[in-house]
């Protein structure tokens, strides 16, 4: 992501040494991107009305001992005015899950169709570069084993992060209707098993959430820049094979 | 880079050039749609209400799917008896004042506003009795598995089956302080109970003696304690904390 030794775009070009030009190639489908931006505002209003329903019953507390033992301290909540506001936070997570749920559908479906499932999903064989990936990752070796789409590192995270999603959204449901759904809720445990697991996923979105924000700052700007236009500028060999999108006509490119 | 797909679409720089500033618009209008959107929304207040009104319609939505998808086959799990723990007081409204238990009444109202019967304790326990082991869950996320002692609601019914063909069931304390309103189907349902018992013991007073209703299918919020008056109605009455912002159906 980091290393400056190969041009951009890297890993097409390291053995070719004929004659390249700079074109912006295509990274993100229109799909990946709206799905991705829209998941941003979606998940931002279930954390935070998550938070406010949280408040009034920590699972680390002990019922009848109000307000000590605490995971998250009280403060935390008053700062963000999280706390006292629970029927308004119950309000907000039972409307936006229903988009949350509909974009992880959209997503899942997404990835099916387009067989783009494989560029998040590690094959076994690539398993072996997740020490070289992670060395490299962190400055400690200089060359970047191949990789399609994404690195093995970033396809365990975003494989994962999508079953978390899967994960949050059943144990959602699990609380919800404990009793309509006492199975789904069984399956988790019952119903404060399913209730700690939901939490513990909102904690592991949070945590992919920061390494995500970290990465990205990391690979620079032109990388965030291809998630907002689909397209990233590389050096590539000049007549190599591609689909050339004309901006005022872009459904030439589904040809 | 082997399942790369070789045909990647590229474009000129010129032409992403033009594209960027075309996303970077499209972002800056989503950006500005979404941060108004969730602002005007949490801005938003019904009269009357403590939730903005539109998400006062999604949870009348949700109900509306919930209570499509209802069954009365399914059962919330029981446990064995010797897992039922104390539960805490959680609210006092409309049993804050200790009354005398011996002269209190239930009156049982039709959907014509007219009072059908009136009750002592004893024509309650007489109705068949049971106990059920469930977990109890507070709308604020607790819960606590405990054993109600009562009759199932539906045998209350069964003695006033006109009246019992109403849509809803609203119910009161004496103090008329907490009332809440619940749909029929749930009231029928064979673990809503008209309890008398908790653990094994008769109520307390906070806990809702001499009667209160215990159901599984429903948050501790719809469980009213001490009631003293049933009414079958076809018209939803009045319900304590969906006035304060909770959701009317409140199922489980």
């Amino acid at each position: 992501m980091s290393d400056t030794m190969a041009p951009p775009g890297d890993t097409d070009t390291d053995d070719f040494d004929g004659p390249t030009e700079v074109l912006a190639v295509e990274k993100h489908p229109r799909a990946i991107r709206w799905m991705h931006w829209f998941n941003f505002p979606i998940l931002s209003v279930m954390i935070w009305s998550g938070l406010r329903i949280y408040w009034s019953f920590d699972f680390t507390r002990v019922p009848g001992e109000f307000g000590d033992n605490n995971l998250i301290p009280n403060g935390f909540y008053e700062a963000l005015e999280l706390d006292r506001k629970l029927a308004r936070g119950l309000s907000f997570h039972f409307s936006f899950g229903w988009l949350f749920v509909l974009n992880g559908l959209a997503y899942v479906l997404y990835l099916a169709f387009s067989k783009e499932w494989k560029h998040i999903v590690p094959r076994i064989a690539d398993l072996k570069n997740i020490p070289a990936t992670m060395l490299h990752e962190i400055g400690l070796r200089d060359a970047k084993p191949a990789q399609g789409q994404y690195n093995v590192m970033q396809q365990l995270a975003y494989s994962t992060v999508t079953l978390m999603g899967a994960i949050i959204v059943a144990t959602g449901f699990a609380i919800y209707k404990p009793t309509q759904l006492w199975w789904l809720t069984t399956a988790f445990g019952g119903y404060e098993s399913a209730r700690a697991i939901h939490f513990l996923m909102t904690v592991g979105l949070v945590g992919f959430f920061l390494i995500h924000i970290l990465q990205v700052v990391r690979a620079g700007f032109s990388n965030f820049w291809s998630m907002v236009t689909g397209y990233e500028l590389e050096d590539v060999p000049v007549g190599s094979a591609s689909t050339h999108v004309d901006i005022d006509d872009e459904e030439v490119a589904n040809v | 880079m082997s399942d790369q797909n070789p045909r990647r679409k590229t474009m000129s720089p010129e032409d992403f050039d033009i594209r960027g500033r075309r996303s970077f618009l499209t972002g800056l209008i989503g950006l500005g749609l979404a941060t108004t959107g969730i602002t005007a929304l949490s801005l938003q207040s019904a009269e009357g209400d403590r939730i903005p009104g539109a998400l006062r319609n999604v949870h009348d939505f949700n109900s509306a799917i919930w209570q499509a998808w209802y069954s009365p086959d399914r059962l919330a799990p029981t446990f064995d008896p010797s897992e039922a723990r104390p539960i805490r007081v959680n609210g006092r409204h409309g049993v804050r004042e200790e009354i005398d238990l011996d002269q209190w009444t239930l009156d049982i109202v039709g959907p014509d506003g007219n009072t059908l019967d009136t009750l002592d304790i004893d024509d309650i326990t007489a109705l068949p009795f049971e106990a059920m082991t469930v977990e109890h869950k507070c709308v604020e996320g607790w819960s606590e598995i405990v054993t109600w002692g009562g009759t199932a609601f539906a045998n209350l019914a069964a003695l006033y089956p006109d009246a019992a063909e109403a849509d809803f069931v609203n119910m009161r304390t004496p103090d008329g302080i907490y009332y809440v309103s619940l749909d029929r189907e749930s009231m029928l349902h064979p673990q809503t109970l008209l309890a008398w018992e908790l653990n094994d013991r008769p109520l307390t007073q906070l806990h809702g003696a001499p009667l209160r209703l215990a159901t599984p299918l429903k948050y501790g919020i719809k469980q009213i304690k001490r009631i003293a008056q049933i009414e079958f109605s076809n018209v939803r009455g009045p319900d304590y904390w969906t006035e304060r912002g909770y959701d009317w159906y409140s199922g489980l």
